[in-house]
């Protein structure tokens, strides 16, 4: 009887590693598969970008919008050939990577100022506004402090609801990286973080969640990636920057947050920028991939792969394609940079790009 | 071998996969609830603290208790009326007519219809409702969410004390009827008393339903990680937590998280395990 058993067992686990294995050489031998996993602010410019970078005979590629913090336990579990994030990696998280890490910026992307106030459409907010409103302490909307900044707009009397990400977030990192830099009182009582301790409003979950909340319920003010609104037609704050102008949020006064000196391994919060055309609340979004790219049983082709993808990723058609779907290009001196890093990747010690 | 035998060892190795699976999701559950203990101790289950920034981090389940806990009860409450009506009215009153069988076949539905087209439902058809009443700004709260999930475990409810209503034997009813009874003293004199264990075991399974109920209640229920304020306040769950924030965790906020999930485990199995009780008398 226990024999028996066994051998039963025996053929399952046969059975079953046989097709494991079957599956895969066969997906080998068509085309090259990656696969990558990350950030879900970026994905539908990813989506679209790899969904064109395959048809045009490039490899296929998947990606798991799984969130930032996920992509990067990914690609520290080397199970994926390319990770995104919305956040740099700290020099702590760094650190407990098996390997050196490069970071490539791959577009901007702003986080805006979503309303629903009827008869409004062209609401002004500064950082004292934002930080009052957010942190629960203005909680009307015809109060005199948001009077006070748009003179002659007919803002309703409505209770404020804010509305914030339920969920970790990329979008809250960025929000409250540039909330910190500009507010004292938030730094001390919320802080930076993908989640954070809200002290008044309602949470919706992901982008689609809080946008939908926003343009469901009249009196409501939320953050929301800038394609989101868009997309749905929600109105848009103008924010005053560090220059104290009031600007639109448009790909050009995105793209010009990232027009200054940045570091050489362009790890760094674009949020707040000292240029006068930039609006404030805007960041890069990075694939961060290992420099040395012979692990495990990474083959060299899949190396070179990821590599040419990333290169391609930053060129001009897919920089094109990225504003198609509403997120900024590259400033030049950018994609310059992201070149310089993508040379420097090596498989073996030789360098995959030549 | 004979077909006998085989038959034997299949069955009994796919139970004991269902045994192993069990066993390692609570193990699994246990590890990595584990740091989150160790750095709170009890406090964890007493302090409806829920700071995730970097620095500060400090959790606790306590908020996320309290939501569970409030929305099932509330949703049980507003259930059992509906559910009992419903259920004597399929089993005794319209016993075996048409009109019944429609009714069961309805309620049947309405158990199959998924989470988030409920919390779509809620979220566009009952929630500006709610702000019409004029009780709350927006709709989002407690009790919006309480009254989803009430309409959700009302199957399930329903179709089980259905079942035990009609299990109540004729002999006892006919011979009520035969002392001169009336329908209505039938029913609240033999029926409602022998079938009742049976009743309270439905609805104490219907609440464990309820605690565990996801998507439709993170939909309505605002989302905020506070102890609710009142009915209409914000609130979250345990299930709905979990759900909101697992993607983007990691270290200690992970394993918060697989905490909440080890006490929702542990409060469900307790309550299935009431019912279970309760059913076990019965019969």
């Amino acid at each position: 009887m226990k024999n028996q058993i066994f051998i039963l067992m025996a053929a399952m686990v046969l059975l079953l590693v046989s097709c494991g294995g079957g599956g895969s050489t066969t997906g080998k031998q068509k085309q090259i598969t990656l696969s990558a996993a990350g950030a879900t602010f970026p994905q539908p410019f990813y989506n679209l970008a790899f969904k064109k970078y395959n048809e045009a005979g490039g490899p296929l590629i998947n990606y798991g919008g799984i969130g930032s913090g996920g992509g990067i336990k990914s690609l520290r579990d080397q199970i994926v050939d390319f990770a995104a994030t919305d956040a740099y990696l700290s020099d702590a998280e760094l650190a407990e990577m098996p390997g050196e890490v490069v970071h490539i910026p791959t577009c901007i992307g702003a986080v805006v100022i979503a309303y629903n106030l009827p008869g409004v459409t062209d609401l002004q907010l500064t950082p004292e506004l934002l930080e009052g409103i957010f942190l629960g302490n203005i909680k009307k909307w015809n109060d005199p402090k948001i009077l006070a900044a748009n003179p002659g707009l007919a803002v309703p009397d409505m209770e404020i609801t804010v509305v914030y990400r339920s969920d970790g977030s990329g979008t809250t990192y960025i929000f409250s990286d540039y909330m910190s830099k500009v507010s004292p009182a938030w730094k001390a009582q919320l802080g930076t973080g993908k989640a954070l301790n809200w002290p008044a409003g309602i949470g919706a979950k992901g982008n689609p969640g809080v946008s939908g909340t926003i343009s469901q319920s009249q009196g409501s003010i939320g953050y929301i990636g800038y394609e989101y609104a868009f997309a749905q037609k929600i109105p848009m704050a103008k924010v005053m920057n560090s220059a104290g102008l009031f600007i639109e949020p448009t790909l050009e006064s995105f793209t010009a947050a990232a027009a200054a000196e940045m570091p050489a391994d362009t790890r760094v919060m674009l949020t707040n920028s000292p240029n006068p055309a930039a609006y404030p609340i805007t960041s890069f979004t990075w694939i961060i991939m290992y420099k040395e790219l012979a692990y495990g049983k990474h083959s060299s082709e899949a190396a070179e792969a990821a590599v040419k993808t990333v290169k391609w990723l930053t060129g001009e058609e897919a920089q094109a394609i990225a504003t198609s779907v509403h997120y900024a290009a590259l400033p030049q001196n950018a994609s310059l940079q992201a070149a310089e890093l993508l040379r420097g990747i090596t498989y073996q010690g030789l360098t995959v790009l030549r | 071998m004979s077909g006998d035998r085989v038959t034997k060892v299949l069955l009994f190795i796919s139970s004991l996969t269902i045994l192993l699976l069990s066993a390692g999701i609570v193990i699994s559950l246990f590890g990595g609830a584990l740091p989150a203990f160790r750095e709170f101790g009890f406090r964890f289950i007493t302090s409806s603290a829920w700071n995730p920034t970097a620095g500060s981090e400090e959790y606790g389940a306590m908020s996320f208790i309290a939501g569970t806990v409030i929305t099932s009860i509330l949703a049980l409450i507003i259930c059992i009326p509906m559910a009992f009506s419903t259920s004597l009215f399929i089993a005794e009153y319209y016993n075996g007519t048409r009109t019944s069988g429609i009714l069961r076949s309805l309620v049947d539905l309405l158990a199959g219809i998924p989470s988030i087209v409920y919390g779509f439902w809620g979220f566009y058809a009952l929630r500006p409702l709610m702000v019409a009443t004029g009780l709350t700004d927006q709709g989002f709260g407690v009790f919006t969410a309480s009254l989803v999930l009430a309409i959700m475990i009302v199957p399930y409810a329903t179709s089980l004390s259905a079942e035990i209503i009609s299990m109540v034997p004729a002999e006892l009813k006919e011979a009520a009827y035969s002392l001169g009874a009336t329908r209505r003293e039938v029913i609240f004199s033999v029926v409602i008393p022998s079938a009742r264990s049976g009743i309270i075991a439905s609805f104490i399974l219907a609440l464990g339903r309820a605690l565990g109920e996801t998507m439709a209640v993170t939909m309505l229920i605002g989302n905020a990680n506070v102890i609710p304020k009142g009915l209409f306040a914000p609130g979250n769950t345990m299930a709905s937590v979990i759900a909101n924030q697992f993607g983007e965790a990691s270290g200690l906020k992970m394993s918060a998280l697989i905490a909440i999930g080890l006490l929702l485990f542990l409060i469900t199995a307790l309550v299935n395990y009431l019912g279970k009780l309760i059913i076990k008398r019965f019969a």
